[in-house]
């Protein structure tokens, strides 16, 4: 949690939380993990009504942040879904709504109607296989044809995109990247659920077999101005990662110190052993610095200046640390840490995930390396 | 008082100080030495001297210790102006020696502690230049256990007589005074029967002998004590109560240490995000063949120190807001602990084969030297595992380390040899 939050935004977060805590509590996590959509759509209604859908649309268009940093409001909500490990197609309809607020056309735009009222989920079909996340992976085809587009390729791991009713396809174009914006009924598209280690959110393959566009399916101009899109996507997509993970973690680390007092052996209680409180402290450290960092990113992003630089400290910090935090409470645990009863790999299992997608730790280091010339 | 006020400053008035510091420190202040920022070459006589020169120029010019009370010497402005200061003088040689312990360490606690009488004595010598202090704390019979300290004063009239020996003490032989925790009464328990007082440096009976470090450089002191009188008017605060004052001196330690203290003046020349853009320079030049590994390490020690800044910020904001307790400042220093020892390992195996064996007249073997007592930064100033204790029982709430010696007399403690 930041430290400077405004009354406004406390009262956001404070009601995110309540609204968590009463809707979803773990158990019912638990029990929406058998559900194929992930969540009931009228619990997305109920948070999109809490204002999780309209913080990165603009006024003009019936959104509107609480604080005019918009990138920091979302992750307040990130940070305690992360604490929740709450499901819910969160990140790709926040972060498509924002590119279509600022780079769709006026018919893109009133879709946005639907998003704020969390009728219509986003999806971004962006990731190859085999790709690293950058936007030069991308090989996806985006063919010119009859005054359109005809669309060919795969990606995977699209969150949501079996739940979203359109999804933002980023594509390589003869005018460089390009990105459409399809109905996931349209003709050519097949969506198929894929499995994966978050048990609470959902992905899928998405094929693209000649799928014929018209120009106006195209968000924004192909080239410099897709790509500056892009990045943007990724960033934000990084920090509310990082915001969710470093959520979990403090999450995580508050219910194992209580475990710490609570759990007695040879007559006293583990937080009495100074080997394991030094590994508390570790913890901590870790805690805050992440928050730190993700805090640090999303000023960055809010304000402009250091934004690539810092969203990719945050990534390289927080992915690591909330991480290995997680492990570190599953060993002070003990075996109960390592069953499908306790919810510790529920944590884990989302933490490991957010690790991975758009770019692993080591990706972000590099990233760092060679932007100091090396 | 828990913690320092920062006082809101008008913004336009900073921008206007920034101006007037920036074209002042041009005017006045040399500029560092950018082919060996690293390893000053001086020795420490010249960089005694050199150093009560630069912070005489500070106060000429107004600039000195800033955050001081007026009367004292110093120009009663806030946190944000010495902050400006130290901004703009990255790219001045500045007076690090006054910075700690003396301004930032010994000096706030003479501030909340000292009589009238010391603070006119003392503060203004500092603040000009003349007088430089060190703190006479820790002993050759255990670093941590500061309260269990064994230098004695022993009371005769109107003056204390010293005996025993100090450890520690950063640059001693050419200061000239000492801030001195010794036991005053052996009958009650450890906390209870110390006292602090202000001790020159030299003095009859007071030995100093330099330690030669890993690196050959002889920065810290031992002190032995000899039958020193020390006048009654130099006890700090009341006697047998010097832990209050330690602890707030402790505070005060780990404030400078933690970034967080607006009393440090200027920068160290050893700042993280500067060994950054070392370590990628070192990288371009001697990096080799293995640019994969060594592009994890780089982005690795860019992210540390990134995250390092602002963890600082943030705890000072969470102590300021009351979201974390005063006792937070351990977090930043277990975290510069820690990356402080990988910097100097990775600077060590960029460097190759150059940081082992080396041509004469070339300096690449300090990264060696550097690596081979990187745990200093773990240890000096608190080591890291007093933070990792701080930060589990004082701000998780953990149960205290048991101590043998919480109530017992001081004189039936037992101890080592």
């Amino acid at each position: 949690m930041r430290f400077d939050l405004s009354d406004d935004q406390e009262f956001f977060r404070e009601t995110a939380r309540r609204f968590i805590e009463s809707e979803v509590p773990v158990s019912v996590v638990r029990e929406w993990h058998d559900l194929p959509d992930g969540c009931p759509p009228s619990w997305w209604q109920a948070a999109a009504e809490l204002g999780w859908t309209s913080l990165m649309v603009p006024e003009s268009l019936g959104g509107g942040s609480i604080s005019g940093r918009p990138v920091v409001d979302l992750t307040i909500v990130a940070d305690e879904m992360g604490r929740g490990v709450t499901p819910g197609p969160f990140m790709p309809t926040n972060v498509v709504a924002d590119t279509l607020g600022r780079s769709g056309s006026s018919d893109q735009q009133a879709l946005l109607e639907g998003v704020l009222a969390g009728e219509v989920v986003l999806g971004w079909a962006f990731c190859e296989p085999g790709g690293d996340w950058s936007a030069a992976h991308v090989a996806a085809e985006a063919a010119p044809a009859n005054g359109g587009y005809v669309l060919t390729g795969t990606k995977t791991a699209v969150e949501a995109g079996a739940q979203a009713h359109h999804l933002l396809v980023t594509a390589q174009s003869p005018d460089g990247l390009a990105q459409f914006l399809l109905p996931a009924d349209t003709e050519g598209l097949t969506i198929t659920p894929q499995e994966s280690l978050d048990l609470g959110r959902r992905f899928a393959e998405v094929r693209l077999d000649g799928v014929a566009v018209g120009s106006d399916a195209l968000v924004g101009q192909p080239g410099s101005a897709a790509e500056a899109d892009v990045e943007r996507q990724r960033q934000v997509m990084v920090v509310l990662q990082c915001a969710d993970n470093a959520g979990s973690a403090a999450k995580v680390l508050e219910f194992t110190v209580e475990y710490a007092f609570d759990r007695y052996s040879f007559g006293r209680p583990l937080a009495s052993y100074q080997a394991l409180k030094h590994r508390f402290a570790d913890m901590k450290l870790w805690s805050e610095a992440s928050q730190a960092a993700v805090d640090g990113a999303a000023d960055a992003l809010a304000d402009g200046g250091d934004e690539v630089r810092m969203v990719s400290v945050a990534k390289a910090y927080v992915g690591d640390h909330s991480v290995e935090l997680m492990h570190d409470c599953v060993q002070m645990h003990g075996g109960i840490g390592v069953t499908y009863e306790h919810d510790l790999h529920l944590y884990l299992r989302r933490a490991t995930v957010n690790r991975g997608l758009f770019g692993t730790p080591g990706d972000h280091r590099v990233c760092l390396s060679k932007m100091m010339g090396y | 008082m828990d913690d320092f006020v920062y006082a809101e400053t008008d913004p336009a008035e900073l921008a206007r100080y920034q101006e007037e510091v920036q074209t002042w420190m041009n005017e006045n202040m040399p500029r560092r030495d950018p082919v060996n920022p690293w390893h000053p070459t001086q020795d420490d006589d010249e960089r005694s001297s050199r150093n009560r020169e630069l912070q005489r120029r500070l106060y000429d010019g107004g600039y000195a210790a800033v955050c001081y009370p007026k009367e004292y010497g110093g120009q009663s402005l806030t946190a944000a102006h010495q902050k400006i200061i130290d901004d703009v003088s990255m790219d001045f040689d500045m007076p690090i020696l006054f910075s700690v312990p003396t301004l930032s360490i010994c000096g706030p606690v003479i501030l909340e502690f000292g009589t009238e009488e010391q603070k006119q004595r003392y503060i203004p010598a500092w603040i000009r230049g003349d007088e430089l202090w060190v703190q006479f704390i820790s002993e050759p019979s255990g670093g941590s256990d500061m309260a269990g300290a064994l230098t004695r004063a022993d009371r005769d009239g109107e003056e204390f007589i010293i005996n025993g020996s100090k450890i520690w003490s950063t640059f001693a032989q050419r200061s000239d005074y000492a801030l001195m925790l010794a036991r005053t009464n052996w009958e009650v328990p450890k906390h209870r029967g110390l006292t602090m007082f202000i001790v020159p440096i030299h003095h009859p009976g007071i030995e100093i002998h330099p330690i030669q470090m890993v690196d050959r450089t002889e920065e810290f002191c031992q002190e032995f004590f000899n039958d020193v009188i020390i006048p009654a008017e130099n006890v700090v605060g009341e006697v047998d109560d010097g832990w209050t004052v330690a602890s707030r001196l402790l505070f005060h330690e780990r404030a400078a240490v933690g970034n967080a203290s607006p009393y440090t003046q200027g920068r160290h020349r050893n700042r993280t995000a500067d060994g950054v853009e070392d370590l990628a320079s070192i990288a371009r030049d001697h990096g080799g063949a293995d640019i994969g590994r060594h592009r994890q390490r780089l982005g690795y020690m860019e992210t540390l120190s990134r995250v390092e800044d602002l963890l600082s910020a943030r705890v000072v904001k969470g102590i300021e807001g009351g979201f974390l307790p005063a006792p937070a400042g351990s977090l930043v220093r277990l975290f510069h602990g820690l990356s402080r020892t990988e910097r100097q390992t990775v600077a060590m195996e960029m460097q190759g084969d150059r940081a082992l064996v080396w041509n004469q007249g070339e300096d690449t073997g300090a990264f060696g030297t550097e690596y081979v007592q990187r745990q200093q930064s773990c240890i000096g100033g608190g080591t890291t595992e007093m933070a990792r204790n701080i930060i589990s029982e004082r701000i998780l709430g953990m149960p205290r380390e048991p101590a043998a010696d919480r109530d017992l007399p001081f004189n039936q403690v037992p101890r080592s040899g």
